[in-house]
């Protein structure tokens, strides 16, 4: 089985890449490969916690928390975070926050990267 | 030891959207990123502006408008880097632009190397010899 790294810069309300990098990921998985889930600029609003659901707007934190369960690494730019407001304390449980480099890392070792650039 | 190569394409004007300044700031962290990875191991980034993102590679860009670090900054700390930093001759002559109206050299920071205008063909070979390739 293979590692596919996605980073996705797409917000979370405003487009529907994130809907697809997460949909994508949860095929991937279930085919049994191992997925690193990069967000940056305006696609670290994923990592936001407390979403709530609307039928109008896109809605993923229930989502993505029960793929992390099952292994799914989602990891934030901290810095985009921070210059959004969204701080450590707003963050989903599970979702890791470190700098670009991290994102260059799991490039490295991945069998596949999938980038989705932002708006 | 491996080595992985990453291509950053830039296709986009910078200030209108974050991509640019992105691409300049995910390709600069390939010089801090094997705190992740074993000894010897390397991620190396090319950086390739064509299309619209040419525009990013502009001349005396004024930071002071928007009191925020230019695009032109980024592509000299690349330099300063050494990182391989390609402009796409067909695009700039698109705008009517040429060599002297964008970065080439970060002198001023230290760098050794500069940036090159070349044909797209070259950029194409780049984008071939990669490992994988990220659109900004």
């Amino acid at each position: 089985m293979g590692k596919l790294t996605i980073g996705c810069f797409s917000s979370l309300v405003g487009s529907t890449n994130l809907d697809f990098a997460v949909k994508l990921s949860a095929a991937a998985m279930e085919k049994g490969h191992k997925v690193d889930l990069w967000v940056s600029g305006n696609g670290t609003m994923l990592s936001l916690t407390a979403q709530r659901a609307f039928k109008d707007y896109s809605y993923l934190e229930k989502t993505v928390t029960e793929l992390m369960e099952k292994g799914l690494n989602v990891t934030a730019c901290e810095a985009c975070a921070e210059s959004r407001g969204y701080h450590e304390d707003h963050t989903l449980a599970g979702v890791k926050r470190f700098s670009m480099d991290w994102y260059l890392a799991s490039s490295f070792d991945a069998d596949r990267v999938l980038h989705i650039g932002g708006e | 030891m491996a080595t992985t190569k990453l291509g950053f394409i830039v296709q986009r004007p910078g200030v209108k959207s974050e991509n640019p300044k992105l691409a300049l700031t995910h390709a600069i962290a390939s010089q801090s990123v094997e705190i992740y990875l074993n000894d010897g191991d390397l991620v190396t980034a090319d950086i390739a502006f064509i299309g619209d993102g040419v525009l990013n590679c502009k001349k005396d860009q004024k930071p002071e408008y928007l009191d925020m670090s230019t695009t032109e900054s980024h592509i000299k700390m690349s330099l300063l880097l050494d990182l391989n930093v390609l402009i796409c001759k067909e695009d700039l002559e698109r705008f009517g632009m040429t060599e002297k109206d964008v970065v080439i050299d970060a002198e001023e920071f230290g760098a050794d190397i500069e940036a090159k205008v070349v044909p797209y063909e070259e950029i194409n070979k780049m984008m071939e010899d990669v490992n994988h390739l990220l659109f900004f």
